[in-house]
C-alpha cells in the first residue's frame, strides 16, 4: 500500500508531538540532580500518577496492536486486553503494598533489601534489562509503522525517527517529565478513543463502506463457469509452486494476470497479490506497484458481505445493538499465502468470509488457535498467554517502580484504582475500535498495526492526525519509560551497588544517559528486524518473559521466610533464560528466522513451564543453602510480621 | 522516580512508610489475598470455558454472546473489586486512626 503525503496532517500531527516534546522539555528542564532526573521524589499526586500508570501501560502494542488484531482477526484480540487488565490484579492486591512498605525504589533493590547481596543485584539487573529490551521491540515496530502513512517513509525510517527522538528525550529530560508526557498521552487517548467510539455506533454498519474520499474497492465473488467463460480472459494452467494451491489465474487481453481463490459452490473470489520480482521491482495486481495511470497498489480491506435481513446498512446503533448485528452478519476478513516463484516472490492476499458469530468467539488467529483445537499442546499454548498476561503486569519494572512516585500506601492504592478504571475502559473501547477498523474498509492488508489510525481516517484526515500524533506520542512515552528504566539498571545496580564504582552526581547522571544511547540504538536495531509481526504477539513475548524471571522471586521474598539470596538469584536466571531460550526456539520465532522446519519445542508461549520452574528453583536452592544463615536475618512474611 | 537512591554514594537505606499500623497492613493484606483468589476464580473460569468449553462461549447472551459478556464482566469485575479494596482499606485506617 502506498500512502499519500499531507500537509494538513503533517502540520495537525507535528504540532500535537511538538507540543508534548516542548512540555517533556519545559518540565526536565526543573530537574537537574541525579534524584530529580530519575525519580520524581515520591512527590506525584495519586490522580495524575493513576492516569500516567495508563499512559505508561497503554503502549503502542495496546492502541495499535490491539486493535490490529481485532480488526483483522476479531475477538482474539480482546484477549490480550482482558489479560492485560486482568495482571492489575496481582499487582494491586498482592506485589504492589508490601514492595511499597518496603520503601525502595528499584525492583532489585526490593528483592535485595532483606539481603543486602551484590549477587541479587546483578541478576535483577540484567532481567530489566532483557525485559525491557523485549517490550521495546514491539514499542520500535508501532513507531515504524506510524511513520508510513504520516509522512509516506519507510518503516525502517520510522523506527529510527522514534529512535532519535526518544534517545534526545531521556538524555535531555528526566522521570518527571515522562509522567506528565505519560499523563497528557494517557488522558488524550482515553478521550479520542472514546470520540471515536461514538462516531463508529453513530455511523453504524454498512455493506459499501466506501466514501467519496475514499472509494471502496468492491471485491468480486463470482461463479466458476460465469467467470472462466467472460470473453477475453484466459486461464493459466497451474504449473510449479501454483501446482495444487486452490487458485485461478486468468490473464486479459492487456496481458494483465488476476489471481482468484477456489471456494465453496465453484465460487471464485477476487484476491489481490503483490509479487516481489528478483530482478527488482513490485507487480501489484499484474501491474507496476505505483500511483500513475498503468499503474496499482493494493486495494483497501474491511467489509461487511451481509448484513441481517438483507439490509445494506443499519443507521446509528446502540453498544449492544452493534454486537447483535454483527453477530448475525458475515464480514470478509483476509488470509495470505506465499509462492515461491522462479521470478520472485508472490504473496496472495485472499478473501475469507467468516460469520459474525464466529468472528466474536476466541480462537481465530493461530495465537489462539488452540480453543478451537482438539490437540493438547494448542491449548497449553493458550492457557500459557493467559497465565503470561495475568502474571506479567505485575512483574514488569516499570510498572512497578510507578509505586515509589506517590507518597503513602492510601495514594498507592487511589492511583491504581484510577489506573485500573481508566485502562479497563479503554481496553472495552478496543472491541468497538476493532471491529469498526474491520468493517472501514480502509485497512492495509499487509499491516495489521495500522488498523486504528486508518479507522481514523475513514472519518476523515483532521481525526487520522489526531490519532497518529496521540498514537505517536504514546510510544514516545513508552519507550522513554523502558529506556529510563534500562538505563537506572545499568547505572545504578550494576555499575553504583554491583561494581561499586564511586561516582558522583554529575556522572551518575552521565552513565545513565550513556547507556540510554546504547539502549535506544539496539531498540532501533530490533524494531527494524521484527517489522512484520503484530506487535501485541509480541508484547505476549516480553510478558512471558517479565513473569518467568521475576514474579517468583517477588512473591517469595515477600512470603516465605525461607527465601535466601542464593534462591532468588538462582530463580531469576533460571526463568529468564528459560523463557527467552523457550521464545527464541519457538516456531513463531522461526518465521521470524525464515526457517521452514518444524520448532523444537512444541509451543509457543513458556510461561506455563518456566513460572513454575523458576518458583521450584527458588525453592530447591533456598533450601539447600539454608545453612548459610541468611534465613535467621529475613524479615517475616509481611503478613505475619503485620499480624503481631 | 526510579532511584532515588542514586543520588547518594551507596545503596539506600529502607525507609518503611508508617502511614498504616501493623494491624491495618494484616488486614488489608488479608482483603488483597482474598479478593485475588476471587478474581482468580472469575478469571480461571473464562480460561476454562475458552480452553475447554469452547461451545459455551458462542451462545447469545443479552444481545451479545458469552464471550463479549463474559469478557466485559472481567474488566469491570477488576474495577469493582479494586475499588472495593480501596474502601475496605480505608475504613480499617481510619479505625487506626480512632484508636490511637
Amino acid at each position: 500500500m502506498i500512502y499519500d503525503f499531507s500537509w494538513f496532517t503533517f502540520s495537525i500531527f507535528a504540532v500535537f508531538v511538538g507540543s508534548v516534546l516542548g512540555l517533556s522539555f519545559y518540565l526536565g528542564s526543573r530537574a537537574k540532580s541525579a534524584k530529580g532526573y530519575y525519580a520524581a521524589g515520591g512527590g506525584i499526586h495519586w490522580f495524575v500518577n493513576g492516569i500516567a500508570f495508563a499512559g505508561d501501560y497503554l503502549s503502542a502494542a495496546s492502541f495499535l496492536g490491539i486493535c490490529g488484531m481485532i480488526a483483522f482477526s476479531g475477538y482474539d484480540g480482546f484477549l490480550y486486553s482482558i489479560g492485560y487488565l486482568a495482571g492489575w490484579i496481582v499487582a494491586l492486591f498482592v506485589v504492589a503494598e508490601p514492595l511499597k512498605r518496603m520503601g525502595r525504589f528499584t525492583f532489585a533493590d526490593a528483592l535485595d533489601s532483606k539481603f543486602n547481596s551484590r549477587g541479587i543485584k546483578l541478576p535483577a539487573a540484567i532481567s530489566t534489562l532483557a525485559v525491557s529490551i523485549v517490550y521495546l521491540i514491539p514499542q520500535m515496530v508501532g513507531a515504524g509503522a506510524l511513520i508510513q502513512p504520516l509522512l509516506g517513509l519507510r518503516h525502517v525510517y520510522g523506527v529510527l525517527i522514534v529512535g532519535v527522538a526518544v534517545t534526545v528525550i531521556v538524555v535531555t529530560a528526566g522521570m518527571v517529565s515522562t509522567t506528565y508526557v505519560q499523563f497528557i498521552k494517557g488522558s488524550l487517548l482515553v478521550i479520542f478513543c472514546s470520540i471515536l467510539t461514538v462516531m463508529i455506533l453513530n455511523r453504524g454498519l454498512t455493506t459499501n463502506p466506501g466514501t467519496p474520499e475514499h472509494p471502496f474497492h468492491a471485491f468480486k465473488v463470482l461463479p466458476a463457469a460465469e467467470l472462466l467463460s467472460t470473453p477475453g480472459l484466459t486461464e493459466i494452467p497451474l504449473a510449479g509452486p501454483w501446482k495444487d494451491k486452490p487458485y485461478v489465474r486468468l490473464k486479459d487481453e492487456q496481458g494483465i494476470i488476476t489471481v482468484w481463490r477456489k471456494g465453496k459452490d465453484e465460487m471464485l473470489s477476487e484476491a489481490q497479490y503483490l509479487k516481489t520480482l528478483k530482478a527488482g521491482g513490485t507487480i501489484v495486481n499484474g501491474l507496476p506497484l505505483g500511483k500513475d495511470a498503468g499503474q496499482a497498489t493494493l486495494h483497501t480491506v474491511g467489509h461487511i458481505s451481509k448484513l441481517p435481513d438483507g439490509k445494506t446498512e443499519t443507521g446509528s446503533l446502540g453498544p449492544v445493538d452493534f454486537f447483535n448485528t454483527i453477530l448475525d452478519s458475515e464480514i470478509v476478513l483476509w488470509g495470505s499465502e506465499t509462492v515461491a516463484e522462479d521470478d520472485g516472490k508472490t504473496v496472495v492476499y485472499y478473501q475469507k468470509p467468516a460469520s459474525g458469530s464466529e468472528i466474536l468467539t476466541p480462537g481465530n488467529t493461530s495465537t489462539f488457535k488452540g480453543v478451537r483445537s482438539d490437540k493438547i499442546y494448542d491449548k497449553l499454548d493458550f492457557i500459557s498467554l493467559m497465565i503470561a498476561l495475568f502474571c506479567g503486569t505485575a512483574s514488569l519494572p516499570h510498572i512497578l517502580i510507578r509505586y515509589y512516585t506517590v507518597k503513602d500506601q492510601a495514594s498507592a492504592r487511589k492511583s491504581t484504582v484510577v489506573g485500573i478504571a481508566s485502562i479497563g475502559f479503554f481496553y472495552i473501547l478496543t472491541l468497538y475500535l476493532g471491529l469498526g477498523a474491520m468493517t472501514s474498509g480502509t485497512l492495509d492488508v499487509t499491516n495489521s498495526n495500522m488498523a486504528a489510525p486508518l479507522l481514523a481516517r475513514s472519518f476523515g484526515n483532521l481525526l487520522f492526525a489526531v490519532i497518529s500524533a496521540i498514537a505517536f506520542t504514546t510510544v514516545l512515552g513508552t519507550v522513554s519509560g523502558l529506556i529510563m528504566a534500562a538505563s537506572g539498571a545499568v547505572a545504578h545496580d550494576i555499575l553504583t551497588n554491583y561494581l561499586k564504582i564511586d561516582m558522583n552526581d554529575y556522572m551518575k547522571v552521565r552513565a545513565g544517559k550513556i547507556v540510554a544511547v546504547v539502549v535506544g540504538i539496539i531498540a532501533m536495531a530490533l524494531g527494524i528486524v521484527f517489522e512484520t509481526m503484530n506487535v501485541t504477539f509480541l508484547v505476549g513475548w516480553a510478558f512471558n518473559v517479565a513473569a518467568s524471571a521475576n514474579l517468583p522471586s517477588l512473591v517469595m521474598v515477600l512470603f516465605w521466610r525461607g527465601t535466601t539470596k542464593q534462591g532468588i538469584t538462582a530463580a531469576i536466571l533460571v526463568g529468564m533464560v528459560s523463557s527467552l531460550l523457550w521464545i527464541f526456539m519457538s516456531s513463531q520465532a522461526y518465521t521470524v528466522y525464515g526457517w521452514e522446519t518444524k520448532a523444537i519445542v512444541p509451543f509457543s508461549q513458556p510461561a506455563i513451564i518456566t513460572i513454575p520452574l523458576g518458583f521450584v528453583t527458588l525453592i530447591a536452592v533456598s533450601l539447600l543453602t539454608q545453612k548459610t544463615g541468611t534465613a535467621e536475618v529475613l524479615a517475616r512474611p509481611a503478613s505475619a510480621a503485620a499480624g503481631e | 522516580m526510579l532511584m532515588a537512591g542514586l543520588g547518594s554514594p551507596h545503596a539506600p537505606q529502607p525507609q518503611p512508610d508508617h502511614s498504616e499500623s501493623a494491624g491495618t497492613i494484616a488486614r488489608n493484606s488479608q482483603y488483597g489475598v482474598i479478593l485475588f483468589f476471587v478474581y482468580l476464580l472469575l478469571y480461571g473460569g473464562f480460561i476454562y470455558l475458552a480452553a475447554f468449553k469452547f461451545e459455551w462461549m458462542s451462545r447469545k447472551l443479552w444481545g451479545a454472546n458469552v464471550a463479549i459478556v463474559y469478557g466485559m464482566a472481567l474488566i469491570v469485575a477488576a474495577f469493582v473489586l479494586a475499588t472495593l479494596y480501596m474502601f475496605l482499606c480505608r475504613s480499617n485506617h481510619e479505625q487506626d486512626g480512632a484508636a490511637s
